[in-house]
């Protein structure tokens, strides 16, 4: 657990000192992810522990939105007098964004299937 | 007893105990209530704790600030949590695998369609500049989210309200749109949940079923990364 904490740890601040002397766009943590699913790949198997430790922190994913949630305190006054925009734009997009993911998902995953010959 | 409580009150109120406490207590309870209703999307549980924890700061006049410094400690796990995504995207690699033309043309699509789309009705509904900036990177998870936004001139903490509305939005209406649409697979559903609604509707895509959990936290993570090179191009682009 602590081994696998600190493993999440190191592959974040490699990430964070590789988006800052590179320069690359990406955030820290995402340079932290693509590392750390090379290092996987490059051993194989999955330790049992990186994997437990793992699957509880995403299980409470939704816990860890909760202190910048609280932060629409700050910005009601924003909020408040763009509200119309702000809500018709995110429902909205919302609806499009899962909508068009969605069909063009199976339109594609249908259309390689058959390509295959599968059913 | 009344002054005692006062000093009690005071003394608490400065320390990051008490805010971590009622984070993580608002949340367990909230998470019940979720429970309780049948994991009924409307109740999502990030809304109900974050409007929880709000009133109570609100009532008990207490900024921002003093909140976060005691929910920061929660607020930090966002970034091992992004790193950890690794985990489920090695470990379901071979499914990943099978699907990675579908999922490559979705995810070029969604994130078009998530920026694009929202930049271009705010913008419509006469949104301020900033506010603009602030929204384009919303379907994206937080810390990735704020990452973007300061790069390009958003208000990184707007941009974290935002990305949660969209993340609470997305969880709610992605049962009756996907139904309505007639997707019944579930790595199509995961994964357009997961690209839309990042951490919070991965959350919500777990719970209902495994395989959709699964590709909704892959989306997640590579509309992360298609987006933070995205955004950042098409803002270059239009200023």
């Amino acid at each position: 657990m602590i081994g696998a904490l600190t493993l999440l740890l190191l592959c974040q601040l490699a990430g964070e000192l590789l988006a800052r002397l590179s320069g690359l766009p990406v955030p820290g943590p995402v340079l932290g992810l693509v590392l750390l699913f090379v290092l996987c790949a490059a051993r194989g198997a999955m330790p049992e522990a990186l994997r437990e430790t793992a699957q509880t922190i995403l299980r409470h994913l939704s816990l860890l939105f909760v202190p910048a949630g609280v932060g629409v305190m700050v910005h009601a006054a924003r909020i408040e007098s763009e509200w119309l925009a702000i809500a018709v734009a995110l429902l909205a997009s919302a609806v499009l964004t899962i909508a068009v993911t969605a069909v063009v998902f199976q339109w594609v995953a249908r259309w390689s299937d058959a390509g295959k010959g599968a059913p | 007893m009344m002054p005692r409580f006062g000093d009690a009150w005071v003394y608490l109120s400065a320390t990051p105990l008490l805010w971590l406490t009622a984070t993580l207590a608002a949340y367990v309870a909230a998470f019940w209530l979720y429970q309780r209703a049948g994991q009924n999307p409307l109740v999502n549980p990030v809304a109900v704790s974050v409007a929880v924890l709000v009133a109570v700061l609100v009532a008990s006049g207490t900024d921002y600030q003093t909140y976060f410094d005691g929910a920061q400690f929660v607020h930090f796990l966002l970034g091992p949590a992004t790193v950890a995504i690794a985990v489920p995207l090695h470990l379901n690699f071979a499914v990943v695998r099978r699907n990675l033309l579908p999922m490559a043309a979705a995810l070029l699509a969604g994130s078009i369609t998530a920026a694009a789309s929202v930049v271009g009705i705010a913008y419509a509904l006469g949104a301020s500049k900033e506010t603009l900036l602030s929204l384009a990177p919303k379907s994206v998870t937080a810390p990735i989210a704020m990452g973007i936004s300061e790069q390009i001139g958003g208000v990184p903490s707007l941009t974290a309200v935002l990305v949660i509305l969209t993340g609470i939005t997305g969880a709610m209406i992605a049962k009756p749109v996907l139904n309505l649409l007639g997707i019944r697979e579930w790595p199509a559903r995961g994964f357009a949940v997961g690209l839309t609604a990042h951490g919070i509707g991965t959350a919500r895509a777990f719970q209902v079923n495994d395989v959709a959990g699964t590709f909704a936290g892959i989306a997640m993570g590579l509309n992360g990364l298609a987006t933070a090179f995205l955004v950042p191009l098409l803002a270059a682009l239009l200023a």
